[in-house]
């Protein structure tokens, strides 16, 4: 009995006439939780009811609360029929069980109807008691705190990063039940909503439970998907990374705004980390044993490897530099729980059919592999061994053993993560992905969804195991999804193998934290792109290098991941979204024959989408890819594949070829001459994105003194002569990367036509940037206008004679379009950039395709972008290195003194002066305070981690809505775009209208993970499903904060800025 | 390959000032993309025509759904960046007595209202004092052809000057400050539209053609003159009991004020009083006047004139005919002997100044009251 949940009805404004006669509305409102409902009385003929009701009590079990939303529904009374229902809101009470979230949720909800949108709004208040300690009913976890975030939350620090959490809950899809034949469609929608409603609270709890088995007290990167499988069901799946989250002291939370105005916050997402930027030598990264006893692939699921040939395909387009080739492992269907159980996997960049590694040891210093028996395989990798002396210490051994076993513990070591307290990450090996497609089949035991348990199950082993192909222990940036198309299902899985860092990953004590901080330097900003796996070994083959940036450690000479751009590398220029797009046609078929051409289907595309991305990336002149993101969508006659990514140029790895065009038929001049043209063309494109994008890479030769990038190079100097053993220089291969042109050879018309193809994206116009990562590499000063947006596309394929070319060319321009027209709509915005731009593809009909496009757009001053290309971390860094040896100290002082629970960095303290010089000007205008007024009302969302110019103060809570709208007039609601539009805008009404009641004036993270429109025009009747998702937070502008902060400074914020004062 | 659906939403709903304006003035989305090419856009964005249509499509979509809103919500749907505010909008709830904190009452609301009740003059020119019910709304297509504005405009324009009447018809108290309040127009817009309810009201007539020469911020001069002068609301009688028929205290004229009027008639009906009269004034204006020896000759059926509009004022049909009357009884016949608008001024300060020597005449506060306003009027009224 630990709940009690309190809500009163207080008003209500702007109802619909119900009444035709009176044009009036006699409203009452029904409360329902659970099983129980309370009435407010009528109040007769207003459409600005004054119900002011008393507090209707419902004693629940914490479980419930969780799982149950609460239903509030308005309806006009009559007396002699039976009464209207004007509408309804549903209210997800679980911001109101943690601690530090909301405490009351109160605000103007619209009142909303599946069938007119949008009737009015309601005044509620709704409270929580909860009487218990709540960690001892396990059926709840209450108060485990969910984040959609995929980084650590900014008012948090992480105490502990736990791993992978999962669960997977199925039902009957109402829409397909019996009863639905006679039901209204408005009843249908709401059936619907509600139950989606009680499975998304229900997994919710579940997830709960596992982090407090955990002993975590959040989730981090929590994404929620649905499938809607038809016949079959409804399943919701979540994923997410459990973690122990700490919360920063709201004196520290100040603490950096009150020192440094406008920058600080966006641009050192992690700045609130405890974890110091010490500068400290002594490297890091304890050996990692890992003794997974897990054999290659074929344990799982694969009863019959053997028929189906371990196809290798080498791209015909020579030397590829990294990831060349791909191996195929497909399997032969096998029968499963009675349905066929198709499954095929790829793995981009690497191999999946893993043979035993010999590990040799590269140099002794730098890498150690040891080798175990037989499969059993371990790649080590460390950066640097340093041994400074504090290295060998029994101490470390036993955190190394610690990782060990905390890594090993895990079924799956997964992180939703996509950014990371900085040196969270060590090395990352490169994109692993798998997919498999399955028929479905109708789910017999809504209660034991073990089918889909296991289909997932078989996915994320197969990820495990390509992860250790790469060397790597870890997959990080790890999402998944499915598309659906009838009784076919793909499931697609990917992530980015790396090694981590265990310092994270373990119940850090108190020593240990000391421990760390003195000797966890950041494994300098070159280190993730090193290479994890075995040089002698290599998983595929690629061009290994000697890092650019330390010399040391071996690069590949390109990367993929699906990470955002680790804050402390150092990107030379800006970066650019990169899109591979792709059609297949494809035969009708019915169920098992369907399933097979699609598996026979889905390598050729993850080639050839691998394939266009890797030109596209080249003609950028660029050599990384974050944020990589592919989606594959099947439809009746098609298959769609659409990859996102931002490029840019990591300083550390060796500068890109360029593209070289080889013709089959030398023999016919004018053919050579358009070879020549096109190559001509291509280099043109090359050195114009260069020119575009800002990439002017230092010269290799280069002394180090004269080098743009000096101090960190002086710096990692002064580490290595600190670390005498490591010492070695090794021989750089500086003629290497200019050689290595990539060769595209023209053969045929598709060659050719893949050649055009490269040509025709066109960059986006002067003043603005896109990328799909959080932040766009290469700027840092945004100001603080966002606007958010999503765009949704349909477009009718002409049926006559479709052709692949014709298809992918329609795909292209569809994308292209919308992209150009997004640059238009947002043109007073210049200088601007689209961040976080999510391209989701479907295919809702035969010859439809839509496309949806949710991204941000945010300004920033172009002035300021030019001076500073490098990231703060650098700065700071720089900065600090220029100090001299007390500014090493300092970290030791501060560290021993306030140990790990005071969390005051001391990078904090050195952008206190770094930034007051900036900041200073801004501070002395700034007339009188701003009037806290002045910005609420207006709920901003991005899908971004934080706001620009801002400091999140709070979280409040997962917002989680799934909406159902559906019209029979679908030509007096303005056609399907009047429709869909005038939903899109109801959503984010309702999303906002739930923020601003829980106390938040922003939701961050957002997401529309699904947008499903279906419509029948010559019905006049049209249906479109959304689901959103992110974060409720509070943000306060930094402006504010300053004024606030110079009223009335607290001692904590002094001591620190003294401090901060003293080190210089 | 043929665009099915094509949308664009966001968290603040972007206007674009031209396309606005564009749907403003009525033209359909192809003249408008039309329009939107020949302005050169194309050349500056580099953007396509596609794009163009696109864009334009989904900013007309974007005011319908607005303006279909109008009524009922909302800041609600569309958070419409402060940025371009001009004004603050009525149908955010604002009013609401129960806010919630976090809606204040008022939020930045863009110039989409402020250009939305926006008229034009030729429009309103034509509408002016007639009365604001269906049967005009037919004359909306002649009106359309006449002054070339599109009949979408004319329709949105018409149904403003109807929504604004309805709203403020039933309310107490300040005209201008009941349309500020409730369209939370600008001063200068609010104060046009309550003359434009004021003429709407009391059915001035405008039309005529004697009357064409006069703009509508003439009207809306003494529309403003009278209301602060003639209403039950100038009195400054606070209503004693709110039920009472004081409701339309600025819209309609002081009825009693209107009858007492009929008491000034004694000033042209006593042959004495108006020789007495035309002394005191040719007395203090000779050699001052440029045509003296014109106002000198004129002087009794100037007065006339303007006595007899008042003492008629009693029937409806007279004070309709208010505009016309002034006009024809005193602009044109000074007017056709050339009076400059000084001579004007300088006889009309005196003809009212005079009165108070009369001792014969005992409505002197009457006097003042009608000819204070009447004065501004006409010397407003009084050019070419």
């Amino acid at each position: 009995m630990p709940g009690k949940l309190k809500v009163k009805i207080v008003a209500g404004r702007h109802l619909p006439v119900m009444d035709r006669a009176s044009d009036l509305t006699d409203a009452f409102v029904e409360v329902k939780f659970g099983n129980t409902t309370f009435k407010t009385d009528v109040y007769l003929k207003s459409l600005n009811p004054q119900w002011n009701s008393e507090w209707f009590k419902f004693e629940v079990d914490d479980e419930d609360l969780q799982d149950e939303p609460l239903q509030i529904t308005v309806l006009d009374h009559d007396t002699y029929s039976a009464n209207d229902a004007i509408g309804k809101v549903y209210i997800d009470i679980d911001p109101l069980l943690y601690s530090e979230a909301a405490t009351v949720i109160s605000g103007w909800f619209p009142i909303y109807d599946t069938i007119h949108g949008i009737r009015g709004e309601i005044n509620v208040v709704v409270k929580v008691d909860l009487f218990n300690d709540l960690n001892r009913f396990r059926q709840s976890s209450c108060g485990v705190k969910f984040f959609c975030t995929t980084s650590i939350p900014k008012c948090y620090r992480a105490v502990i990063i736990h791993g992978f959490v999962e669960e997977l809950v199925v039902n009957e899809d109402p829409e397909y039940q019996w009863i639905d034949r006679i039901r209204t469609p408005r009843a249908s929608n709401e059936a619907r909503q509600r139950l989606i409603s009680l499975m998304s609270g229900e997994l919710q709890r579940k997830i709960g439970l596992k982090v407090l088995e955990m002993r975590g007290n959040a989730v981090v990167g929590y994404l929620q998907c649905f499938d809607l499988e038809g016949e079959s069901g409804l399943v919701v799946r979540a994923i997410g990374t459990a973690c122990t989250l700490d919360k920063l002291s709201s004196p520290a939370a100040f603490l950096p705004a009150c020192n440094s105005p406008s920058k600080e916050m966006k641009e050192i997402p992690f700045n609130e980390d405890p974890n110091p930027n010490t500068h400290s030598s002594g490297p890091s990264t304890p050996l990692k044993n890992q003794t997974y006893s897990f054999s290659p692939s074929k344990s799982y699921s694969r009863q019959s490897s053997s028929s189906d040939t371990d196809l290798s395909l080498t791209p015909k387009t020579a030397p590829y530099p990294q990831g060349p080739r791909i191996y195929l492992c497909p399997s032969s269907p096998s029968l499963s729980c009675g349905s066929l159980h198709l499954k095929k996997s790829c793995l981009l960049l690497s191999e999946s059919s893993l043979t035993p590694h010999h590990s040799s040891l590269v140099s002794p210093v730098l890498r150690k592999s040891v080798s175990f028996s037989g499969e059993l395989f371990l790649a080590a990798s460390g950066m640097g061994s340093g041994s400074a002396g504090k290295e060998g210490g029994p101490f470390k051994a036993l955190l190394r053993q610690q990782t060990q076993s905390a890594l090993e513990q895990r079924e799956f070591p997964f992180f939703t993560l996509t950014a990371f307290p900085p040196g969270f990450l060590v090395h990352v090996g490169g994109v692993v992905s798998a997919r498999s497609v399955k028929l479905l089949d109708r789910i017999h035991n809504p209660d034991e969804p073990e089918t889909r348990d296991a289909w997932w199950a078989e996915i994320r082993q197969e990820i495990k195991s390509h992860a250790k192909a790469l060397g790597c222990h870890a997959v990080v940036g790890y999402s998944e999804s499915t598309s659906i198309c009838e009784e076919v299902c793909i499931l697609s899985a990917s992530g980015t193998a790396a090694v981590l860092n265990p310092r994270f990953l373990q119940d850090g004590t108190v020593e240990g934290c000391l421990e760390q901080r003195l000797e966890e330097n950041l494994p300098t900003r070159c280190g993730f792109c090193h290479i994890p796996y075995d040089e002698l070994n290599m998983p595929f083959p690629a061009h290994l290098t000697y890092c650019y940036n330390c010399r040391k450690q071996k690069v590949p000479d390109v990367l993929f991941t699906t990470i955002d751009l680790p804050t402390d590398a150092t990107v030379i220029g800006k970066g650019c979204l990169i899109q591979a797009r792709l059609c297949r046609l494809k035969k009708k078929a019915q169920a098992e024959a369907n399933a097979t051409a699609i598996s026979n289907l889905l390598p050729f595309m993850e080639y050839e989408v691998h394939t266009q991305l890797m030109n596209k990336l080249k003609l950028k002149g660029m050599n990384a890819l974050f944020g990589l993101r592919i989606q594959i969508t099947v439809g009746e006659n098609m298959l769609m594949g659409l990859a996102s990514a931002t490029g840019v140029y990591l300083a550390a790895l060796p500068t890109p070829g360029g593209i070289q065009i080889a013709g089959k038929t030398p023999n016919d001049g004018s053919y050579e001459q358009h070879i020549s043209h096109m190559q001509k063309k291509i280099n043109d494109t090359i050195a114009k994105n260069k020119e575009l994008y800002e990439i002017n890479p230092p010269e290799i030769s280069e002394e180090i003194i004269g080098s743009p990038i000096p101090e960190p190079r002086q710096r990692s100097r002064l580490l290595r002569s600190q670390s005498e053993s490591s010492d070695e220089v090794t021989e750089l291969d500086l003629s290497h990367g200019k050689k290595d042109a990539f060769v595209l050879e023209i053969d045929d018309t598709d060659a050719m036509e893949d050649v055009h193809s490269l040509l025709t994206d066109v960059p986006p116009p002067s003043g603005f940037y896109s990328c799909n990562t959080e932040i766009m590499p290469g700027i840092n000063n945004w100001t603080s206008e966002i606007q958010m947006f999503t765009s949704v596309r349909v477009i009718r394929l002409s049926s006559l004679n479709l052709t692949n070319q014709a298809l992918n060319k329609n795909f292209n321009d569809l994308c292209e379009n919308l992209l150009k027209s997004l640059y238009f709509k947002l043109r007073s915005m210049i200088p601007c950039c689209l961040c976080h731009v999510n391209f989701t593809v479907s295919l809702p009909e035969d010859e439809l395709i839509q496309v949806t496009v949710t991204a941000v757009a945010i300004t920033f001053d172009k002035n300021q972008a030019l001076q500073t290309t490098k990231t703060p971390v650098e700065k700071s860094l720089q900065r600090a290195s220029t100090d001299n040896e007390e500014l090493l100290q300092f970290p030791l002082e501060l560290c021993s003194d306030s140990l790990p629970s005071h969390p005051f960095p001391p990078a904090k303290a050195v952008t206190v002066e770094k930034a007051s010089p900036v900041g200073d000007g801004n501070f002395r205008n700034r007339s009188a305070p701003p009037c806290a007024n002045s910005t609420v009302g207006v709920v901003k969302m991005t899908p971004l981690s934080f706001i620009p110019g801002a400091k999140i103060t709070k979280y409040l809570g997962i917002i989680n809505m799934f909406f159902i709208r559906e019209t029979t007039s679908l030509r007096e609601e303005g056609g399907v775009s009047g429709f869909l539009h005038a939903f899109i805008a109801e959503v984010f009404a309702m999303v906002r209208a739930h923020v601003a009641a829980l106390g938040g004036n922003a939701v961050v993270s957002y997401i529309m993970k699904q947008c499903v429109f279906m419509e029948n025009p010559n019905k006049n009747q049209a249906q479109c499903l959304i689901n959103v998702s992110g974060d409720a937070v509070v943000f306060v502008r930094e402006s504010d904060l300053e004024v606030v902060s110079s009223q009335q400074p607290t001692t904590n914020c002094q001591s620190s800025c003294t401090e901060g004062e003293v080190t210089t | 390959m043929t665009s099915e659906l094509d949308i664009f939403v966001g968290n603040t709903t972007l206007i674009d000032e031209d396309v606005y304006r564009l749907w403003l003035d009525g033209y359909s989305v192809t003249d408008a993309v039309a329009l939107r090419v020949r302005s050169g856009i194309l050349e500056q964005t580099g953007a396509t025509a596609a794009v163009l249509q696109s864009d334009t499509m989904d900013h007309y979509r974007t005011f319908h759904m607005l303006e279909r809103l109008l009524h009922l919500l909302h800041q609600l749907i569309f958070q419409i960046p402060p940025s371009r505010l001009t004004v603050y909008p009525f149908w955010m709830g604002l009013t609401q007595p129960s806010e919630s904190p976090a809606r204040p009452r008022q939020t930045p609301f863009p110039l989409f209202y402020g250009g939305y009740y926006a008229f034009d003059e030729a429009f309103v020119r034509e509408v002016l004092g007639k009365k604001l019910s269906k049967g005009t709304k037919k004359d909306l297509d002649d009106i359309s052809t006449k002054t070339g504005i599109t009949l979408k405009s004319c329709r949105r324009q018409f149904d403003n000057f109807k929504r604004v009447f309805k709203v403020v018809e039933e309310m107490r108290g300040s005209l201008v400050d009941n349309i500020q309040q409730h369209f939370l127009l600008s001063d200068r817009l609010a104060r046009d539209y309550a003359a434009i309810v004021f003429f709407a009201n009391n059915r001035f007539e405008t039309g005529k053609k004697k009357l064409q020469y006069l703009s509508f911020g003439d009207f809306a001069f003494c529309a403003e003159l009278m209301i602060q002068n003639w209403t039950l609301g100038a009195v400054g009688e606070a209503p004693t009991d709110p039920d009472s028929q004081m409701d339309d205290m600025d819209m309609d004229l002081d009825k009693e004020f209107l009858q007492d009027l009929k008491e000034l008639k004694v000033l042209v009906a006593d042959k004495d009083l108006l020789d007495l009269h035309k002394s005191l004034v040719c007395t203090a204006l000779r050699g001052k006047l440029g045509v003296f020896s014109e106002m000198e000759a004129n002087f009794k059926n100037l007065s006339r004139g303007l006595v007899n509009v008042a003492a008629k004022l009693t029937h409806n049909k007279d004070v309709r005919d208010l505009f016309v009357d002034l006009v024809e009884k005193f602009v044109e016949p000074c007017r056709s002997d050339h009076w400059p608008l000084s001579d004007v001024r300088f006889f009309l300060n005196q003809y009212s100044a005079s009165v108070h020597s009369l001792d014969g005449f005992r409505h002197q506060a009457l006097w003042d009251r009608y000819m204070g306003t009447l004065r501004g009027c006409l010397l407003r009224l009084y050019h070419d």
